[in-house]
């Protein structure tokens, strides 16, 4: 029935199949916008946020979202920049996957805010020094960086593409994209660190706040280098992943190793990085608050030491000890336990930035307090993974994401 | 009439512990001074709102040593460094701000959009978000104070050391040719509802206010004083403990953090 849109010279599941698909995220999806509108309507109450967690699963989903969607900065930046050319049979799916990161990550902070139609303030009336003015105006800008990269993949649909117009603006938009993957790398790092800034120029906080250069702390450039670190490794989960739902290999080998590989390096020098921060915020920072590093890991009954070993260890110092060996990454077993440990170890890490921040008591005489969102907070983080699964599913039925599909995909007649 | 700029003002807080007896006048006042919205059930005092809150501290100890003090907190009104408090140098649309002027940290309901950064930002949860529009009791919003306006729901509010009483005195001295307030002229609501005397409330740059002495008293202490945010409530307590849960103190740790930049 829709074969007219389908790519030419690729297999697709019936039509029948792919809308049952659909219509069961889509119900999830729509779950998702019933705890939205609710929010919307009847306000923030619906949430378990309180005065002691102004902060909560919403912040954290925003912060994991981005740092996974760094895929698509890091990646671009690699081969429209430093010139890996391989990486252009992973590119669009990249991009796709920090598109949906983003507009999420951006739908999220519209729920998450207590006057929405005020939204615009945070442009209007702009605190230049307050690290949420320039998460706001870099994400803002990225967003409609990764719009104009995903333009010409929607442009390249067989039916569009037969428009003149839209043929040459898809083609001229490709040839031009170097500059847009440029101000993108740009803008991420920007936007990554200064989420990264949100937390650690909490000086009131103990637990969260650091030291750092000028007039960035150190969890600025950590935020940056986690993302671009992780974020590949989120892109080579979702394209395994696919791979296994469209029971098809979309992507060559060669190209997931390299990525793997850079991404193992990167985390590498991401946790050796993180294990000195952490050494001198508990030697010297947490001490010249009035806190031993314990006092931020007992007394309570969720945050331990565990995570401070799974975050760093078993989530960092593991997958990137697997992803710089040859053998690690060409067991396609071992390769998908790294790339899910490292998505796990940074999301752990936005959590702890986030929820722990809020959760250590800093007057003396005040106490532990322990929070577990609503429903209505678990439907709307649920949401943008709907969107994004129906986002992907449209995109890979009806566009050319995957370069090397025909290819490893031959149809016999 | 002769013009003079008036000096800059830094008004704060000198709260003496050994005389508070907890009573909660102090909060009631500020309640019905500020329109202080409330739930039905105030059980959960996670979502509520209070300006000013009274905490229970104990020194821990078992009969016959057990002590027992109680500590309003209002908003310390941080100055930071150089007006750079917790939650001013944070806020993305510039919705609370520091007066150089006054030295209170104002909040901007208009503005503020509801991001509670500034919440995270403040370690002595002296902000308060308004979870619900503001519900009055039948008959109850004709007694509401006109002076105060009040907040809608989404939005941060917090204790303003009650500037429209500040406005109210500057206006009435600028009618009269003056430019400096009285020490009694100003003062806030919870300091004239504490019925043992133990707030006091005045411009700590003057040397006329009894805060101006009483801050240098060699019992008092701010809170939190090592992580800088500089406030401008002192506390005072001839109790070594009560002091000491002023602050985190480690042992053998001879740190001062940043407090010495601000004394």
């Amino acid at each position: 029935m829709d074969s007219a849109l389908i790519p030419k010279g690729v297999r697709r599941c019936s039509i029948g199949q792919f809308a049952l698909f659909v219509g069961v995220v889509g119900v999830v999806l729509l779950w998702g916008v019933f705890a939205m509108l609710l929010c919307w309507i009847k306000g923030l109450n619906q949430t378990n946020m309180n005065d002691y967690y102004g902060f909560a699963l919403w912040i954290w989903a925003d912060l994991a979202v981005i740092a996974l969607g760094g895929g698509a900065f890091f990646t671009g930046f690699l081969r429209y920049i430093i010139g890996k050319d391989e990486l252009k049979n992973i590119i669009n799916y990249a991009v796709l996957i920090g598109f949906i990161c983003y507009s999420s990550a951006l739908l999220i902070l519209a729920i998450d805010i207590g006057q929405p139609l005020r939204g615009w303030f945070i442009f209007w009336h702009a605190n230049v020094h307050s690290m949420l003015t320039e998460v706001a105006f870099c994400l803002s800008c990225y967003f409609g960086v990764l719009t104009i990269e995903y333009l010409p993949l929607i442009l390249e649909n067989r039916q569009l593409d037969k428009v003149p117009f839209f043929h040459n603006l898809s083609h001229n938009l490709h040839e031009v994209m170097a500059v847009f993957a440029a101000t993108g790398a740009f803008l991420s790092f920007f936007h990554q660190g200064s989420l990264g800034g949100v937390a650690g120029v909490l000086f009131g906080r103990p637990f969260a706040y650091r030291e750092g250069i000028f007039i960035w702390p150190w969890t600025f450039f950590l935020f940056t280098w986690s993302a671009a670190a992780c974020g590949p490794c989120f892109t080579i989960m979702i394209t395994r992943l696919t791979e296994k739902i469209t029971r098809k290999t979309l992507v060559k080998q060669n190209v997931v190793e390299l990525l793997a590989k850079i991404s193992g390096w990167m985390l590498l020098t991401y946790t050796i990085a993180k294990i000195i921060d952490t050494w001198y915020w508990a030697a010297v920072s947490a001490p010249a608050g009035g806190f031993w590093l314990m006092d931020f890991y007992s007394n309570n009954p969720l945050y331990g030491p565990w995570i401070l070993i799974t975050e760093v260890l078993i989530c960092g110092a593991l997958p990137a000890c697997i992803l710089i060996t040859k053998s690690g990454r060409k067991n396609p077993f071992t390769l998908m336990i790294a790339a899910v440990l490292a998505v796990i170890g940074v999301s752990l890490n936005r959590w702890v930035m986030v929820l722990q921040v809020m959760a250590v008591p800093v007057m003396s005489f005040d106490k532990w307090v322990m929070y577990s969102p609503s429903w209505q907070e678990v439907a709307t983080t649920i949401l943008p993974v709907a969107y994004g699964v129906i986002l992907i599913a449209i995109s890979h039925r009806y566009l050319p994401i995957f370069p090397q599909e025909r290819e490893l995909n031959p149809i016999e007649n | 009439m002769k013009k003079e700029h008036s000096k800059a003002k830094k008004y704060g807080m000198v709260i003496d512990l050994d005389k508070c007896t907890g009573c909660g006048a102090c909060m009631v006042a500020c309640m019905a001074e500020n329109n202080v919205p409330f739930k039905k059930d105030e059980s959960n005092k996670l979502d509520s709102i209070t300006w000013l809150r009274v905490f229970k501290l104990t020194n821990g100890k078992s009969f016959p040593d057990a002590d027992t003090c109680y500590l309003p907190r209002p908003c310390m009104h941080c100055e930071g460094e150089h007006g750079h408090a917790p939650c001013v140098s944070v806020c993305p649309a510039t919705a609370t701000d520091y007066s150089h002027e006054t030295g209170i940290v104002s909040q901007i309901y208009t503005r503020c959009f509801g991001c509670r950064y500034c919440m995270a930002a403040c370690p002595y949860h002296a902000r308060y978000f308004n979870w619900w529009d503001p519900v009055w009791p039948e008959g109850m919003e004709k007694l509401l104070n006109p002076n105060v306006s009040v907040r809608m729901r989404g939005v941060v509010e917090k204790c303003s050391f009650c500037f429209h009483r500040y406005q109210a005195a500057k206006e009435k001295a600028y009618y009269e040719g003056r430019q400096e307030l009285e020490e009694d002229e100003y003062q806030t609501a919870c300091t004239q509802a504490c019925p043992a005397g133990a707030i006091t409330f005045g411009d700590l740059n003057n040397p006329k206010h009894a805060v101006y002495e009483l801050k240098k008293d060699k019992n008092a202490f701010r809170l939190l004083e090592r992580l800088g945010t500089n406030p401008k409530v002192y506390y005072i307590s001839t109790r070594k403990w009560v002091r000491q849960a002023g602050d985190n103190y480690l042992e053998g740790y001879e740190t001062e953090g940043k407090v010495k930049k601000h004394r």
